[in-house]
């Protein structure tokens, strides 16, 4: 197992290199810079002694392949730079978000989990029961409910109309201040889940593997937990990898809309500003916990069917 | 001027009559908002970029000057007096006996010039270089011809002398939150621990959430602050702010156009909404490099062409104040006699015939998205031009590439939302011909007639003359033309009624005197 894990950590570097690498790309050649951004508001007018400062500062002043070879050199040290907003090390800004961002993240999906699951697997047990009907239909409206406004609406009824929940911030951090925000995060995998589910189940429920454990006189209750979970977790433990390691870029919105102060919101910020070190550093973190649940879901996969590690 | 005048008038009535008829109360807790982004840059205001971080730095800090929102000037603010030498260019200032920093240490001249050393230290590239560039002998220092900065003179610890390179008015520059004064031995702590002069002191900073702050009790204003402590929350997306506002969760909040036809429409909310024309142009810059553009009769053309009260009603709801010219209604040198371009499609018409454009011509215009200057005013203008035959290609980009490619002089035309106050020299500068275009002669805008009137209010030293020479300038720049005059910013605030004290402050609404702010007794519990 050990080999095996040590082995996709391995895989996955290459692609961490070619996403940094992008990224430098990229916002290397996208319009507008960080000094343009400071007057954007049109507050104050361009101050060109400024702007010369600033570059000098930043190395901004510097050719494309010096800046690309100072980056590199900077990346091998573990060295994400200076944030040209904050003047502090990109590594303590990202840092001081990824907490939260982990935080929505988590209660987003333990929130899917717990009800995408067992709706999914309950809907595909009595297919078109009324059960199957609310729980799709459900499903379909969960799908495609604009985040945003899913939000506002929840912050409506939950704190303007009931007053049993604040409608914004991180507070102390407690879970009042989560629970929001995590249900509108989770939404959208909840409805994702609980439909994979219920297609996975239903396809091993018609598999002949189940008539013939039928057939043997094996109890439902006993199919269901023998046989038809074992198989139909392989899917399930699929979606839920590739939500949870979505969730934090798909957490932008819903970081805005309820001020809650993660890694989505400060991307945001970051690209508006061109802060281009701290959208490096970010992106590449989202990256990293991308693969980081992948990999976790390689190793689970291989835990619920040793073929996968064999192969 | 009767307009800027019952204007003012209004807002004191409608902001201040609770305040004269109730004595100000202690204590409590504001829920102050922070609306322009998702974070704040950096707890070292001498460092920071961007007007979010000034919400803190308002309660933290404070500058040799500040605004006075109800004279709508400049004021002392660190000094008790100042005499002015007959030239006008050296200022000795009393320094208050009374101010401390919240280390416990008290203000001497030895602070103020450190701070503006530290300003014009060309190594720590901090913003706020520019508002002491005015003091002789900042250059030399920032170039490295000098240790010390020439123009700054401490005559004893409570006397400063300041020289200043030409006769200008300090205030304006000197009153910026990045001009705040530091304690000479804060060290390398700025940015982690601020210290300030400021009515509270730094408790907590939330990255991405908030800052809290509390009462500093050896503040040098008698009784004040009167809250107890301040939490500035950050809450960019104006719909969660209307949600927070109604639910009583924040006491304050910066309303968009539909936010404020809604809140106008409300009973109860209408009846706490304080407004102010603010000192931000929105405009149409036109490229006079742009053959078209180069002539006076077609930039005449399209300001008349367009039915700009319709764009102000209909699109921005009533929520900015139609311009007539540069200089906005807060502006003392504003001209209340002048009236503004009038929808006159034939007379635009003529005018581009008279140019030599009767089949008219297709310009490029760039803009953000932006609800009140941007693509949405930009497809309302289509039509309109397409009347008098001049054809709009609207160019959509992020607000930072509009803001590198206007400098840089890439467009044909742009829109944008221009600060043109509070300081009316500096704002009519940004039309001399001596100002670059990198800086804010954004329409490359060159003529002598008006350089002729800029160069004598610069040197006028008599206040009235002044302000009469910069009205001509304001008024010549009306008839050349070199922007479309679209309209003056109208910032609008909703906040609670148990609220009191907050002034319309015209160069940034939504900056206020914390230390001013006092609830009454109908608050709700959490904030008593």
């Amino acid at each position: 197992m050990l080999r095996f894990i040590i082995r996709r950590i391995l895989q996955a570097i290459p692609t961490v290199i070619a996403v940094a690498l992008l990224i430098f790309v990229i916002f290397s050649v996208v319009p507008g810079s960080f000094t343009s951004s400071l007057i954007a508001d049109g507050r104050s007018g361009s101050d060109p002694m400024l702007v010369e400062r600033l570059n000098k500062e930043f190395g901004l002043d510097k050719s494309l392949p010096e800046r690309f070879t100072a980056y590199v050199y900077d990346l091998a040290r573990f060295d994400l730079g200076t944030s040209f907003r904050t003047r502090e090390p990109v590594t303590d800004v990202i840092g001081a978000r990824l907490w939260p961002s982990l935080k929505l993240a988590m209660a987003a999906m333990v929130f899917a989990v717990a009800f995408g699951v067992p709706l999914g697997f309950l809907a595909a047990l009595k297919p078109g029961s009324i059960l199957d009907t609310v729980t799709m239909i459900g499903a379909v409206s969960g799908l495609s409910l604009p985040q945003f406004w899913l939000g506002l609406l929840l912050m409506y009824l939950f704190a303007l109309q009931l007053g049993w929940l604040p409608s914004f911030g991180y507070g102390d951090g407690g879970l009042r201040y989560l629970i929001l925000p995590a249900i509108t995060l989770g939404l959208t995998p909840l409805a994702l889940l609980a439909r994979t589910t219920r297609a996975g189940v239903l396809e091993v429920m018609n598999a002949d593997f189940i008539r013939t454990a039928y057939s043997k006189g094996m109890s439902s209750g006993r199919v269901v937990r023998w046989h038809v979970t074992r198989n139909a977790l392989v899917l399930i433990v699929t979606t839920i990898g590739l939500q949870f390691g979505s969730l934090m870029g798909q957490a932008v919105v819903i970081e805005k809309l309820f001020s809650w102060p993660g890694l989505g919101s400060l991307l945001v910020d970051s690209v508006a500003l061109r802060d281009i070190p701290v959208v490096q550093g970010s992106i590449l973190v989202i990256v990293l916990w991308f693969l980081l649940i992948n990999t976790i879901v390689d190793v689970v996969y291989a835990a619920i069917d040793p073929r996968i590690k064999q192969d | 001027m009767f307009k800027t005048l019952s204007l003012t008038a209004m807002l004191m009535l409608g902001v201040s009559t609770a305040t004269f008829a109730q004595e100000p109360r202690s204590g409590g807790v504001l829920n102050f908002v922070a609306p322009y982004g998702a974070s704040f840059a950096t707890l070292d205001i001498h460092a920071t970029p961007q007007t979010q971080d000034e919400f803190y730095g308002m309660a933290i800090h404070r500058s040799l000057y500040s605004w006075d929102s109800l004279k709508n000037e400049p004021a002392l603010e660190l000094a008790t007096s100042v005499s002015v030498s007959d030239d006008g260019k050296v200022y000795t200032y009393k320094l208050r006996d009374n101010a401390f920093f919240h280390n416990g240490r008290k203000l001497s001249a030895d602070d103020i010039i450190w701070s503006y050393k530290r300003l014009a230290t060309p190594s720590n590239a901090f913003p706020g270089a520019r508002y002491i560039a005015d003091i002789a002998g900042a250059d030399a220092f920032a170039s490295g011809k000098a240790t010390e900065i020439s123009g700054l003179k401490k005559i004893d610890d409570l006397t400063l002398e300041i020289t200043f390179t030409a006769p200008i008015n300090p205030g304006f520059n000197l009153m910026r939150t990045n001009a705040a004064i530091y304690p000479a031995d804060i060290g390398d702590k700025a940015a982690t621990n601020p210290i300030g002069l400021g009515p509270f002191k730094f408790v907590e900073h939330v990255p991405g959430s908030r800052i809290v702050v509390e009462k500093f009790d050896k503040f040098y204003e008698q009784g004040k602050p009167y809250l107890d402590k301040v939490n500035i929350v950050i809450m960019e997306d104006s719909a969660a702010r209307d949600v927070a506002f109604r639910n009583q969760e924040i006491d304050v909040t910066v309303l968009g156009p539909t936010q404020y036809v809604a809140y106008q429409g409300d009973a109860a909310l209408s009846k706490n909404i304080l407004e102010v024309a603010e000192g931000y142009t929105r405009n149409v810059g036109f490229n006079p490099n742009f053959a078209p553009f180069a002539d006076k009769r077609v930039r005449q053309a399209i300001n008349y062409a367009i039915d700009t009260k319709l764009i102000v009603e209909r699109l921005a709801k009533n929520k900015a104040y139609r311009a007539v010219s540069w200089l906005p209604l807060s502006s003392p040198a504003y001209d209340t006699t002048a009236q503004p371009y009038a929808y006159d499609p034939e007379k635009a018409k003529a005018l581009l015939a008279e140019a030599g454009f009767d089949k008219g011509f297709e310009f490029e215009l760039t803009a953000t998205q932006n609800e009140s200057w941007g693509i949405p005013i930009v497809e309302a203008i289509i039509p309109m031009l397409a009347k008098v035959g001049v054809t709009v290609k609207a160019k959509p980009v992020e607000a930072s590439v509009l803001s590198e490619v206007v400098p840089a002089g890439d467009f044909q035309a742009y829109m944008w939302s221009n600060n043109s106050g509070p300081d009316a020299l500096a704002a009519l500068q940004c039309f001399y011909s001596k100002t670059a275009q990198s800086a804010c002669n954004y329409a490359n805008y060159k003529n002598p007639e008006f350089d002729k009137l800029f160069e004598a209010a610069q040197v006028e030293r008599d206040e009235a003359a002044k302000t009469e020479l910069l009205k001509k300038a304001n008024n010549f720049l009306q008839e050349e033309a070199p922007v479309w005059f679209f309209n003056y910013n109208k910032a609008v605030m909703a906040y609670q009624p148990w609220l009191h004290g907050l002034k319309p402050n015209a160069t940034e609404l939504a900056l206020q005197d914390y230390e001013d702010i006092w609830i009454d007794e109908t608050a709700p519990a959490s904030r008593k």
